[in-house]
């Protein structure tokens, strides 16, 4: 049975064979069924490849320009209903493809393990620990004390309790999150004091400001947490990111829990994970503007971003700046900076890409510009004659 | 204690603002003090601001007092009579005029009957709260409001009688109706306005429906035989100017039939429509490249030897012609001097512009569009009663746009016209759906504004009912024959030896950035390089040095001055914008080379 695949190895890619086997044996096809599929799997795949000296960038670029412009820029709200808001559109598709940093709204789906999704009150519980709680947000007052060279903390008994809180605990943490400085409970909550020698007013106010972000539980960096069902499943949406330490926590499906921060995914997860990040991120602000653009045109330019194993973006200083052709550089952005740099350096254009042979006016390499006819005609004469 | 300020300067203070608020009122309403001042209390800041700088914008209100509109039936009676006026009302202090910052102060009643004894002021008419080109649109109440602000704007733009004396005028771009009407469907503000001494549009029969495919999208079908019949008929103006300018050394423009030996003399033929004094004659036909007004100048610059050597030779021919595509009479002709006292000869062109394909008309709803086709009178849809419409409206313009003014319009208009009388349509003052209804089905017609039409071409009667009526239409000033414009080969400009830009000049047509990416997108290589082949040229690079080479067209070949008469030199063909980079680079002290290869 394997003998039939083997003559498809050089018409078919291995995944699609793969697929094929495992899809032949779910339905119990006949050798020769299985013939007539892999026939129409190469004719559909090779009707999905791209022919030679087809301009797919422009055709890329093309592909997301039209689309665009008739982008909205309307976010919808459901009035009282709970949510996390999420840079969607275009301002969030132009954050993709230049690769930005830290997204304008950092956001995670966690998903838990099956035993930790029994009822709602253990899935609030796993979310509560989650968010970051500082002592600013149980506490009432920080008052700086310049007699006593102290800063006492007065803590709200009210908000403690809603979230769970016991002031030795609290103690306990503090003594490991707050460095240089020593703790002591006091009536109302506790009484810090710098641990440096010379104790002056700025080193007290940067010690209150300190106090104030100390973290107490949850993991930094998340702001906010939503537990909510989507597709049959409990998720936790998280606004802000830290995929490394979520991933870390044994409640934590760490096969489905993703962030939609590429350079997190990429340090984390690696390189082929940001790829598919970014697609699947383009792919969800395509379909909620419902707009239409081919997957491949998605997955062209996500390869294109991640081909080097770092993210780069479609910008001056990531892809479009690494473009070999000085005058190809200089027409996108910053033509001054690039002409004196191949000044500097004895740039050479061999003229080889699109952009530079539009500017000399000579014939592009590409489409009826590509092929160039090599025909031997002393041979074709030897065969006439010998017809 | 308050502050006052007076034109934002710290005059003083008063312990009372109430009663200082009001003697400058009362003083003012009296004319003790001026009427243009205005006086405001600032409750926030407990500061009185007294103005009178100019710039403020203002408007009248009717003064309200002790509850009771200081306004009688009185008044009205006299104003009717016309022995009071509007300045009289003002200087008897019943109605005055408030800046924005009084205006906080007031409380205004909208109207009469709502006015108490808190009220300060009485609105003078809802309709107040538009503008001229607003007011003029009717039924604007049952419009949506960008709409509305379309229509008006369109109005602007508006063929008509722009001015009683347009015969003494000449303004650039303008354009006189041939059979302006009053509007049908009218409003107040027409008859305020003086609409019927400079009306702008025609009462046109309308029929909403598709014919054809040809009134897609927001284009309109017209009747030709209507268009004969002059309908949306304009006379276009254009003037052309010429000056006897003054130089330095006593030398001056001429106006007059240059000599044949002048330098730049066109052909004979160009100036035989002017008469000896060089001017063209009034109605004379002129066509394309036809002089106006024969000029001749000095040189430009005077070299040395010119000075002594002036006679018709060295100066030039400067005249004022007729474009490319132009043509046109000659209405009129004046003689005068511009400010610095040069001789200043004026003409007039006049063109007869019957509407054609691609003209642009409006009612005053927002609904603009531009004609699809004409037909000819018999292929247009008819009636019942055998009326043909004269234009043909898109049912498809209406739903999204939700210009219900539009359609009452078409209905209201056409009561007007079956029962030869003027609706006024004011916005907030208008007649009823129902009434119209009503009147309509008096008239003898469906009330619902419907008829059956009959397909013209075959005779059969079409399945739908046709809304028909009369609804007052707009020629605008953008017409095709402004705007036309094609070029195979024409002027180029100078430095970059690429096509110039524009109509005016015969330029050509933008290939833009994105144009190109479409051709390359499409794999049209040599396609995209015969677009752009405008300004290519044949340089000569040495190929030893890969610099420019001289090209020595008296021994027909090309050397390179730097590696002498050895050195290889090949013809390169590349775009003159290159050349020009390539250039401007070297002038920098960069040594920019160009290597070559052989192609095969």
């Amino acid at each position: 049975m394997s003998d039939i695949y083997v003559k498809f190895e050089d018409k078919l890619p291995g995944r699609v064979l793969e697929e094929m086997k495992v899809e032949a044996k779910a339905n119990k096809l006949t050798d020769a069924e299985i013939t007539k599929a892999l026939n129409e799997a190469v004719k559909e795949y090779g009707e999905s490849l791209i022919s030679p000296g087809e301009s797919i960038g422009i055709i890329t670029a093309e592909s997301f320009g039209e689309a665009g412009t008739q982008m909205t820029l309307d976010v919808f709200h459901m009035a009282g209903v709970a949510e996390i808001q999420v840079t969607r559109g275009l301002p969030r598709l132009i954050e993709l493809f230049d690769a930005r940093k830290i997204p304008s709204t950092p956001s995670m789906e966690v998903y838990l393990k099956p035993e930790h999704t029994k009822t709602e009150k253990t899935i609030r519980k796993i979310a509560s620990y989650l968010k970051e709680m500082k002592l600013n947000e149980i506490s009432k007052e920080f008052t700086l004390n310049i007699m006593s060279e102290s800063i006492e903390v007065e803590l709200d008994e009210k908000k403690m309790r809603d979230f769970g809180f016991k002031k030795d605990e609290i103690y306990e943490t503090l003594k490991k999150n707050l460095k240089n400085a020593t703790i002591k409970d006091s009536k109302k909550g506790f009484t810090l004091k710098p641990d440096t020698e010379e104790i002056n007013l700025s080193i007290l106010y940067k010690l209150k400001e300190n106090a104030k972000d100390a973290l107490l539980r949850g993991i930094p960096k998340i702001k906010q947490v939503l537990p909510t069902k989507k597709d049959g499943k409990y998720v936790i949406l998280c606004a802000g990111s830290n995929l490394k330490k979520v991933l870390k926590m044994d409640q934590v499906e760490e096969k489905l829990t993703i962030s939609n921060n590429l350079f997190e995914i990429a340090t984390t997860l690696g390189i082929e994970a940001a790829r598919q990040a970014i697609i699947n991120e383009s792919v969800a602000v395509i379909e909620n503007q419902g707009l239409d653009i081919d997957i491949r045109h998605v997955m062209f330019l996500a390869d294109l971003m991640t081909q080097t194993g770092v993210v780069r973006g479609i910008t001056r200083g990531g892809i479009s700046g690494e473009k070999e052709s000085v005058l190809a550089r200089a027409s996108f952005e910053t033509p001054l900076n690039h002409l004196i740099i191949a000044s500097l350096t004895g740039g050479k254009d061999n003229l080889k890409s699109v952009i530079e042979n539009v500017m000399v006016n000579q014939p592009i390499p590409l489409g009826t510009g590509l092929p160039e006819l090599v025909s031997s005609i002393g041979d074709k004469k030897e065969k006439e004659t010998e017809k | 204690m308050v502050d006052v300020f007076l034109n934002e300067k710290f005059v003083g203070t008063v312990t009372d603002q109430n009663e200082f608020l009001n003697i400058i009122k009362s003083q003012r309403r009296d004319g003790t003090i001026t009427e243009k001042l205005n006086i405001g209390y600032n409750g926030d800041l407990d500061e009185i601001h007294v103005e009178t700088t100019k710039g403020r914008c203002r408007r009248p209100l009717i003064i309200v007092k002790n509850g009771k509109s200081t306004l009688t039936e009185d008044h009205i009676q006299k104003i009717k009579d016309k022995s009071l006026s509007w300045t009289d009302l003002v200087k008897e202090g019943i109605v005055e005029y408030l800046d924005a910052r009084e205006e906080e102060n007031a409380l205004v009643a909208l109207d009469e009957n709502q006015v108490t004894k808190d009220h300060s002021h009485l609105e003078i008419s809802p309709i107040t709260i538009l503008g001229i080109c607003t007011a003029l649109v009717p039924f604007s109440n049952f419009g949506s409001s960008s709409r509305l602000i379309r229509g008006s704007k369109l109005q602007k733009q508006g063929l008509g009688v722009y001015a009683q004396n347009y015969l003494l005028r000449l303004d650039t771009d303008a354009s006189i109706l041939h059979y302006p009407q009053r509007p049908i469907t009218k409003t107040f503000m027409h008859d305020v306005f003086n609409y019927d001494q400079h009306a702008m549009g025609q009462n046109f029969t309308i029929a909403v429906m598709s014919y054809q495919g040809y009134n897609m999208q927001d284009a309109v079908i017209l009747n030709k035989g209507s268009v004969e019949r002059g309908l949306g008929r304009t006379t276009y103006f254009k003037p052309f100017s010429a000056t006897e300018m003054r130089y330095s050394g006593g030398l001056m423009d001429e106006v007059g039939i240059p000599d044949k030996e002048m330098k730049g003399y066109r052909s004979e033929r160009d100036y035989r429509n002017l008469e000896d004094d060089g001017i063209v004659f009034t109605e004379a036909k002129l066509k394309a490249d036809d002089v106006l007004i024969g000029k001749t100048s000095p040189p430009r610059f005077l070299g040395g030897l010119d000075e002594f050597n002036m006679d018709a030779n060295t100066r030039r021919e400067s005249s004022i012609a007729l474009g490319e595509g132009m043509h046109g009479t000659v209405d009129a002709t004046f003689l005068t001097e511009n400010e610095e006292g040069n001789r200043l000869v004026q003409t007039r062109l006049r063109q007869q512009r019957i509407p054609e394909i691609g003209d642009k008309f409006a009612s005053r709803h927002g609904q603009k569009g531009v004609i699809g086709l004409l037909v000819p009178h018999t292929d247009m849809p008819f009636s019942s009663r055998g009326i043909t419409p004269d234009i043909i409206f898109s049912p498809h313009s209406i739903p999204s746009r939700m210009t219900v003014s539009h359609l009452l319009e078409v209905i209201s208009g056409k009561v007007g016209a079956l029962a030869g009388e003027y609706i006024d349509a004011t916005t907030f003052d208008t007649p009823t759906e129902k009434g119209l209804r009503k009147q309509l089905m008096n008239l003898g017609f469906s009330e619902d504004g419907k008829e059956t039409f009959y397909n013209p071409m075959t005779g059969e009667k079409i399945d739908a009912k046709i809304y028909t009526g009369n609804i007052f239409y707009l020629k605008l000033k953008h017409m095709v024959a402004n705007k036309m414009h094609a070029r195979a080969a024409g002027r180029i400009q100078l430095l970059t030896r690429q096509p110039v830009e524009g109509r005016a000049m015969g330029g050509g047509l933008r290939v833009g950035e994105m144009e190109k990416d479409c051709l390359v997108a499409h794999g049209a290589s040599l396609l995209l390089k015969e677009r752009f082949d405008s300004d290519k040229t044949i340089l000569h690079i040495c190929e030893t040095c890969g610099m420019f080479a001289t090209y020595d067209s008296y021994k027909n070949q090309a050397i390179c001055t730097r590696c002498g008469g050895d050195a290889k030199v090949s013809p390169v063909e590349m775009s003159y914008a290159f050349k020009l980079l390539l250039d401007e680079v070297r002038s920098l002290g960069i040594d920019s080379k160009i290597e070559l290869k052989e192609k095969f």
